[in-house]
């Protein structure tokens, strides 16, 4: 991906959502570069994953405008998205836990391009099997593709959950707190593959520890209390005054 | 409890000589369930018998391919499978079908009704799905009991009896018990060879996956309700099936095929044989209505046996019988 870094992938508008009275996100307008690794923090509760979940259409924005490479995208049912070539993992696993790891992967690859085939044998359909074997590689699953997904470890089945997401070959990536609940080598590992990934699409990564992607982000975007707080390269966010105030005895963890 | 066939599944190597026999009958499934088919009225040589275990069989076939594959719980079933046999019936009756026309009738009337029931009930999830087919397949009840002159009301509708047939040109004795049995086999055979391409295909892998999390098959880009719905459609091509080749056994089509209890017998089969399992729904028919024939020769109690049998079933073996075997010597 040799496009300018000016160049815009996904852009808010004034994007909030509310359940019920309560207002979970407001007003957050933000444009995200193609090719960046753009992390979304914030405390918990601030209201990332929400915003997450606009951008990947699980939920629908209450107001505002979600716009993709230039096409409105607001409130399309979520399996269009895969389609327009954005892919996300969620902040809670989400595999299929009796399938094999290998056919995990397989089914992600060949969701865009089977649509109500129920003649041809999948076995014969080589072309979904490699990339599930490729993506296999990538992510360091290779030598656990014959398990059930339900035998992996946690940090396992997060890297799988992000090889699915690849498989449908995105130009956006969007991960929610893929380290959650991760020891901390196998926060190293995860880490490590984000950085390769995001070398070779825009990524965007939701995350609450701070320390985690300072060091590897482009932009910071930090939400809080449902608002956007501050946006800008992690040297501008290391010394906006209104992100430290936040960020303040709030020991990381 | 996943798939026993899925690709994936071959790729772990079978345990002991048990779990390797059975990979192998997996690979080869359809040609045993063939072998089967050709040797079980020896086996059973009641034919009556044998030829409405494989109408059930399919029946339950079809509803395992919705419930058991795909995650979905319908009581409303019986729609599917009374629907096809009555339209079977109301083509030779109403309109001097042929047999065979009779048949493609019940067929596409099971693909109907599953569409019209399918698209309205879809939307909704677990007990609320449930709860719509069965009302919806009511209404079907009430839709078939009412028109009398169609279908013959509550003494259900009689068939002209179909006694010689010739498919491909050979002449066949329709009456004779046994030639009868080969026909339906012959139908069950082409259905088990179908859903055999069904769950190997994609579309197999797919329904799959929507069973096992939702959320992340659509996240993967697949149109779940679409999905849902193509699955129930297939499913009621099957019960459509089963629907006319019982009326056109029976030559009668009795208006209960449509009610409530047909719909459980559906549920019950299922779990008896294993759901999710290829060869299930045709041990739990077989083991349903073998139990029943054999019971109610000493007792007019014989529900209360088999209904006995049926807790203990899903008591201590949740996987139904064929799946416990399935699981057992995979260990
Ligand atoms: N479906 C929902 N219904 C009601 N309230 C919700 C819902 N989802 C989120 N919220 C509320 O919205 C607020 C923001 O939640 P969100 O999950 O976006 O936070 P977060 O920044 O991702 O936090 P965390 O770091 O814990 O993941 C929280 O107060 C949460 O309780
Ligand atoms: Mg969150």
């Amino acid at each position: 991906m040799s496009a300018p870094s000016s160049d815009v992938i996904l852009r808010t508008e004034r994007v909030g959502r509310s359940f019920g009275k309560f207002v979970a996100l407001k007003d957050v307008s933000a444009e995200f570069r193609r090719g960046a690794l753009t992390s979304i923090i914030g405390p918990n509760g601030a209201g990332k994953s929400t915003y997450f979940n606009l951008l990947s259409g699980s939920l629908a924005p209450s107001t505002g405008k979600v716009t993709f490479e230039g096409k409105d995208v607001t409130g399309l049912p979520q399996h269009r998205f895969a389609h327009l070539g954005i892919a996300k993992s969620f902040q809670i696993t989400n595999v299929f836990p009796q399938l094999t790891v290998r056919e995990n992967v397989r089914i992600a690859a060949q969701a865009l391009k089977t649509r109500f085939d129920i003649w041809r044998p999948r076995a014969a359909m080589t072309e979904f099997i490699e990339t599930a074997d490729e993506l296999l590689r990538t992510v360091g699953l290779w030598h656990r593709r014959g398990e059930l997904a339900s035998a992996l470890a946690h940090g396992e089945q997060r890297a799988l959950e992000i090889g699915m997401a690849l498989a449908s070959r995105p130009r956006l990536l969007l991960l929610d707190e893929p380290t959650a609940g991760m020891s901390p080598e196998e926060t190293r590992t995860m880490m490590d593959l984000i950085v390769r990934l995001a070398s070779e699409r825009t990524v965007i990564l939701v995350e609450h520890k701070m320390k985690l992607v300072m060091g590897i982000c482009d932009r910071l975007l930090v939400l809080h209390h449902g608002e956007l707080l501050a946006e800008g390269t992690p040297d501008e966010i290391r010394r906006n005054e209104t992100v430290k105030r936040v960020y303040l005895g709030q020991r990381e963890h | 409890m996943s798939a026993e066939f899925a690709t994936s599944r071959m790729e772990t190597a079978p345990a002991s000589t048990g779990a390797r026999l059975l990979d192998l009958a997996e690979r080869h499934r359809v040609l045993l369930a063939g072998i089967f088919l050709l040797v079980f009225p020896l086996v059973l040589p009641f034919h009556a018998l044998a030829i409405v275990i494989l109408t059930y069989g399919l029946y339950a076939l079809g509803f395992n391919l919705l419930f058991g594959y795909l995650g979905l719980l319908s009581f409303g079933h019986a729609a599917l499978f009374g629907g096809g046999a009555y339209l079977c019936g109301i083509s030779l009756v109403h309109f001097g079908a042929p047999w065979w026309l009779g048949i493609l009738a019940g067929t596409l009337g099971g693909v109907l009704i599953a569409t019209l029931i399918g698209s309205l009930a879809i939307r909704t999830r677990g007990i609320y799905f449930a709860m719509v087919t069965l009302a919806l397949a009511q209404c079907v009840y009430y839709l078939f009991y009412q028109a009398v002159d169609w279908t013959g009301g509550e003494n259900g509708l009689r068939l002209p009896s179909v006694t010689a047939i010739s498919p491909f040109g050979i002449p066949l004795n329709f009456v004779d018990p046994l030639t009868r049995y080969y026909v339906v086999a012959a139908f069950v055979f082409a259905s088990l060879f179908f859903l055999s391409r069904i769950l190997a295909s994609p579309f197999g892998a797919v329904i799959e996956g929507i069973r096992e999390n939702e959320a992340r098959a659509r996240a993967c880009g697949y149109d779940v309700t679409r999905t849902r719905l193509v699955a129930f459609v297939l499913s009621g091509a099957f019960c459509g099936l089963a629907g006319a080749l019982q009326a056109l056994h029976l030559a009668i089509v009795p208006v209960e095929m449509l009610a409530i209890e047909t719909s459980g017998l559906a549920v019950m089969m299922c779990l008896l044989g294993g759901m999710g399992t290829f060869f299930g729904p045709f041990v739990g028919a077989a083991v349903f209505l073998i139990l029943e024939n054999l019971v109610s020769v000493y007792t007019v109690h014989w529900q209360l046996v088999v209904g006995v049998v049926f807790i203990v079933c899903v008591l201590f073996f949740p996987r139904g019988i064929w799946g416990s075997i399935l699981h057992w010597s995979r260990r």
